[in-house]
């Protein structure tokens, strides 16, 4: 599918795996929930060892990280979950993620992904957005640039304004 | 008063650029009106009963003049010639047209005002003390900390989709809290602590609404220079464990509530110990900084001048005196006042202006007031900074277009939401019942006796007109397809806190402002004199005797 990753449509071929699906034989990049991650774990990542593809977690609002901390540095995609898009709690995952357990590798919004949520989601660190179905993500591409004043410390700029304003001649 | 930099005007401009091309999309149809609705309410746009109302935010109630001219100029080309000021220090027009708003939106950029984030399950605009700055009580001006808050939450990526909206005050003055701090999600009040040093009190989860809640305390005493680590924890943890299941749970109050104030503070202290010494720190230079904003105006060396005496020598004219006795307030500053303007005239929705007073009131801040206005929670506007000998002149001038109403802080300076008039959400009439209060109790004389009472009307139970902390409160209810009004006693929302109780079965239309009346009727025959307010009379004997006056003979019913 495409999505947008680093500012850039990008096409995607990692597989959302279903608690309730096997593991495929053949090699893919797979996201599975953070309980199957978990229970998983050797074999998911054996995978990975072989070359079999990349493992990365699908998180829920709800889900706490510290379970997912000690795996953490093992998965190559972080995917947050957006049942609806009035439902802010993946925010506070991704800047926790980001902030404070140095999480670098890609940081993936997904489900009730809109255009007008993709500055705030940027702004909390996450890189890669799929869209929720029928979207334009051409238009979507345009949310990034529309606001250029940004008044707090975030993930994607460790200095909030009243230190850069202090720090201007 | 706060003066945008080039970052904050760019910031402005480019959110009204932002949202015409989201009108733009919702006009074309490329986004439906569910995906419409939190965009619009980002910007402060309601769809009401008739029309789209627009919600512009004052922070913490602080208005130029030429701000003023603005709103009066926005009141007079896209609503009908009025504009309502709000129990948040806000002021709506209820009759705006969604092609309009984004004209709108630039000439309020243009004079650095916008209508961000006054509605939608985002942090609101910050409330304080409408005498900040003036008040002769008061420890220290909270207006920097309240711009500090304005910045750290404008557009704050992590916290625009919360359970539910969020609110926060501040005041600077402990002993008598003008704000209602302690009904807001987030209270802040600026204490010392005993060894005398300064720093920030922090209370959570107090509110309105269905289930009226006065704040607890999380915080004791809060170095200046972690305010806004500390509230971005508080945030943090309500945005991630604040219920969502459920519209009438989702206050954070019902969060503090549900956890118990021990245990919310544990998770905000250790969210807290994470952060505090990270990029929200503050320094004091930009603390400076934003004091600077909010130096006192140019003020003369007056001696004191005696107004009770002044307004005597004035000759006959009680307007003058009870208007000096109600609405003149007093000032840090030696010979000078504040000036209370009721929006309150018998007749009036309250709150409302027009175009022409807005206009007004513009010319009358630069003559008498640096130019500066104060919107209060009360839904008046106060004139700042005004010297004591020129009163009566500037009473006279008010009196030229209907502002001199001289009823501040008595019972017709009532608190009263849009009501079934306006608010697709109400159940009875709320305006109809305030005018029909002031014109009952028009009598200024009648008004001076009873002092101090306030009255607070809400059409519905989300309680936007403050009904259970009005010492007299009013909720509009539905019974059975009729409009019907339950009576509150003994409200307050100041140091004293407290939430109104409930006196029996609800009143018709017809019925409750005789029952205001009998009200009223109790206390002054029972109080001890004319030193026991209503509140203090309400607090030794309770509701009986109010319950017998209203019911005792109709008990048989
Ligand atoms: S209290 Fe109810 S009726 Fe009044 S403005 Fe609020 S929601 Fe509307």
């Amino acid at each position: 599918m495409e999505i947008i990753k680093q500012g850039e449509i990008v096409t995607s071929a990692w597989v959302h795996l279903g608690d309730d699906e096997p593991l495929p034989a053949h090699a893919a990049d797979l996201t599975v929930s953070l309980a199957r991650l978990l229970e998983q774990r050797e074999p998911l990542l054996a995978r990975a060892r072989e070359g079999s593809g990349q493992v990365g977690v699908r998180l829920t609002p709800a889900d706490e990280l510290d379970p997912l901390l000690p795996v953490l540095p093992e998965l190559s995609l972080v995917a947050i979950e957006f049942p609806k898009f009035t439902d802010g709690r993946g925010y506070s995952l991704a800047r926790l993620l980001r902030d404070r357990h140095g999480y670098r590798g890609e940081l993936r919004a997904m489900g009730h992904v809109l255009r007008d949520q993709l500055f705030y989601m940027h702004r909390c660190g996450f890189d890669a957005f799929e869209l929720a179905p029928g979207k334009s993500i051409h238009d979507a591409l345009e949310a990034f640039s529309e606001l250029s004043v940004r008044y707090q410390a975030a993930a994607d700029d460790p200095r909030p304004l009243f230190r850069r304003r202090s720090a201007a001649p | 008063m706060y003066q945008y930099d080039a970052h904050d005007q760019r910031l402005v401009e480019e959110r009204a650029a932002q949202f015409r091309g989201q009108v733009q999309r919702r006009l074309e149809g490329s986004i439906t009106e569910d995906e419409f609705k939190p965009l619009r309410l980002q910007n402060g746009l309601y769809m009401q009963l008739h029309a789209y109302m627009l919600r512009v935010a004052i922070p913490y109630g602080l208005l130029s003049s030429t701000q003023l001219r603005m709103l009066a100029t926005i009141a007079r080309e896209h609503d009908k010639g009025y504009g309502h000021f709000s129990t948040r220090q806000n002021i709506q027009f209820n009759w705006i047209k969604l092609e309009d708003v984004p004209r709108i939106l630039d000439a309020l950029a243009r004079v650095q005002m916008h209508a961000i984030q006054t509605s939608g399950n985002c942090i609101r605009n910050t409330t304080s003390d409408h005498l900040a700055g003036v008040a002769p009580d008061e420890l220290e001006d909270p207006r920097p900390y309240c711009e500090l808050i304005r910045q750290w939450s404008t557009f704050h990526p992590e916290f625009a989709f919360l359970p539910r909206k969020f609110k926060i005050a501040v005041t600077g003055t402990p002993d008598d809290d003008r704000a209602a701090v302690r009904f807001h999600d987030i209270g802040v009040r600026i204490v010392e602590d005993d060894a005398g040093q300064r720093g920030f009190q922090i209370l959570a989860g107090g509110g309105m609404g269905r289930s009226p809640h006065i704040a607890p305390v999380v915080r004791e005493h809060l170095p200046y220079e972690h305010l806004l680590s500390y509230l971005e924890s508080i945030l943090r943890v309500y945005n991630r464990y604040g219920r969502r299941d459920n519209k009438y749970k989702a206050r954070i109050k019902i969060l503090v509530a549900e956890l118990g104030i021990d245990e919310f503070r544990s998770q905000v202290e250790a969210e807290w110990e994470q952060i505090r010494d990270g990029a929200l720190r503050l320094e004091r230079a930009e603390i400076d900084r934003l004091k600077a904003f909010f130096a006192p105006p140019a003020y003369r060396e007056l001696p004191s001048a005696d107004l009770q005496l002044q307004a005597q020598a004035l000759g006959a004219d009680p307007a003058l005196r009870y208007f000096v006795a109600n609405n003149v307030l007093g000032h840090r500053q030696p010979g000078y006042c504040a000036v209370m303007v009721s929006l309150k005239a018998p007749g009036r929705p309250p709150g409302d202006a027009s175009d022409s007073q807005m206009d007004a009131l513009a010319d009358l801040a630069d003559e008498y007031s640096f130019g500066e206005l104060v919107v209060t929670h009360t839904q008046n506007l106060v004139l700042p900074h005004v010297e004591q000998t020129r009163v009566g002149q500037l009473h006279a001038a008010l009196r030229e277009h209907e502002l001199a109403t001289a009823n501040a802080g008595t019972l017709t300076d009532s608190i009263c939401c849009p009501g079934l008039d306006f608010c697709n959400l109400a159940n009875a009439r709320s305006i109809p019942v305030a005018i029909e209060i002031g014109e009952r109790f028009e009598r200024l004389d009648y008004l001076s006796d009873l002092g101090e009472v306030s009255l607070k009307i809400s059409g519905c139970i989300n309680a936007c007109g403050h009904h259970h902390v009005g010492n007299i409160g009013i909720l509009g209810i539905d019974k059975i397809g009729e409009e019907a009004y339950q009576l509150m006693l003994g409200g307050s929302p100041g140091n004293d806190a407290s939430i109104g109780q409930i006196v029996g079965r609800a009143f018709s239309r017809a019925e409750i402002v005789d029952a205001v009346q009998t009200v009223l009727e109790t206390y002054l025959g029972g109080r001890t004199g004319e030193d026991e307010r209503f509140l203090d009379y309400f607090r030794r004997v309770g509701l009986p005797p109010f319950k017998e006056a209203l019911y005792g003979d109709h008990q048989a019913r």
